[in-house]
């Protein structure tokens, strides 16, 4: 039952790690510093449509997971709770940094010469983030 | 004619749902407010000094767009006015309106892929083609037009997350995808506003132009918000049910 409830806990905030990076993303990145967009195939329209539908994807995923919280509020194991949450922000990073960035080559970073340090910041955060959600979750 | 339908006619709807909610003795209070604040939010929108503003300023019009189009009806559509019509006719009467949904054209219709199509496709066509600029100088097709996006507005969110019953509403996977679409294609269009200056020629300054496709992002984004929590919401009640064995998954 205890390990039912962990897991549940961590599956409710995966959804908002998830949402919570990608807003940091499009907020940060997008909006604030204009580095890329979603899509950078170079035309604003292009970017302005793919940002929309990730900040989209955002508002979806905030809404599924606090209902998903709400759900499990009773039997909530907080430490499974924010080992889904640190999973959910380090997966979307490492995903984003990895099969966005270098694999399907949507966007970049940043135009600039020494991307390489950007991307290897970029993914080790992500990688920082998922091993705080493991360590968490072992102990949950 | 706009004092008509704006003003008396809602009025009088809201009396009709608040007579039938009493003679039915266990309808929900909350769904009566919510039905009256959607009521009063026509009234508010549609008063003479919002008019004033919405005519001489873009951000007043999108501000009324917004209680009009969207806030109006979500609320409406929360007050299950179809249920309640539902309990207070005779099972004949009720029988003869469900099956009204079940011809072709009207299941066309309440589709919600078509009804998001005339809710957020006509705020496109509206923004983005010279009809804005039409609409200005011509009362009667923006009364119109008015009109339409309450009907539209309503269309969309029932279709979407209604209580009402639909016997014919499509399952609730198509349903988030058309909610998530039309999200999305509201967000693109009031960055496209923003960032290209529509709608074009109407003599606003860029500074109103810009100011009032904020409020269409950030409005249309917090009523579809309230819209994917009401559909999340009649979601995670089948989920209950269906765990509960009520209900056959």
């Amino acid at each position: 039952m205890e390990r039912t409830n962990s897991r549940r806990s961590l599956i409710a905030t995966l959804p908002l790690g998830i949402g919570l990076m990608a807003a940091v993303d499009e907020v940060v990145f997008h909006q604030i510093l204009r580095w890329h967009h979603f899509f950078d195939w170079s035309t604003p329209a292009f970017g302005i449509v793919s940002d929309g539908i990730l900040h989209t994807m955002e508002l979806m995923l905030f809404i599924l997971g606090a209902f998903l919280v709400a759900e499990v509020r009773r039997v909530l194991v907080p430490r499974a709770a924010w080992a889904g949450l640190f999973l959910g922000m380090g997966g979307f990073q490492v995903f984003d940094g990895v099969i966005d960035h270098k694999v399907l080559r949507l966007h970049q970073i940043r135009q600039v010469e020494n991307l390489w340090l950007y991307d290897t910041v970029w993914i080790a955060a992500g990688v920082a983030l998922l091993l705080v959600g493991f360590g968490l979750a072992r102990r949950a | 004619m706009t004092v008509l339908l704006f003003t008396l006619l809602p009025l009088a709807v809201l009396a009709a749902y608040l007579l039938a909610a009493r003679r039915d003795g266990g309808w929900s209070a909350g769904r009566s407010a919510s039905f009256a604040a959607g009521i009063l939010l026509i009234v508010v929108a549609m008063l003479p000094s919002v008019q004033h503003w919405a005519h001489h300023d873009l951000r007043g019009h999108m501000i009324q767009h917004l209680m009009l189009g969207m806030f109006a009806p979500l609320a409406l559509m929360l007050g299950a006015p179809g249920t309640l019509l539902l309990r207070s006719v005779s099972v004949g009467a009720a029988r003869r309106l469900v099956a009204l949904l079940a011809l072709p054209p009207v299941r066309v219709l309440i589709h919600p892929i078509t009804a998001a199509l005339l809710d957020i496709g006509a705020m496109y066509v509206l923004y983005l083609t010279p009809l804005y600029g039409v609409m200005a100088h011509d009362p009667v097709l923006h009364v119109l037009l008015h009109v339409h996006f309450v009907l539209a507005g309503y269309l969309f969110s029932w279709s979407i997350a209604g209580p009402d019953p639909a016997p014919y509403r499509p399952g609730l996977r198509m349903r988030l995808t058309v909610l998530f679409a039309a999200t999305a294609a509201h967000a693109v269009l009031g960055k496209v506003m923003y960032g290209f200056a529509y709608p074009r020629n109407t003599g606003v300054p860029i500074e109103g132009l810009r100011s009032a496709a904020q409020w269409m992002y950030y409005g249309g984004d917090l009523a579809e918000a309230c819209l994917a929590v009401a559909f999340f919401a009649i979601w995670f009640r089948q989920r209950h049910r269906n765990a509960a064995g009520l209900v056959p998954a």
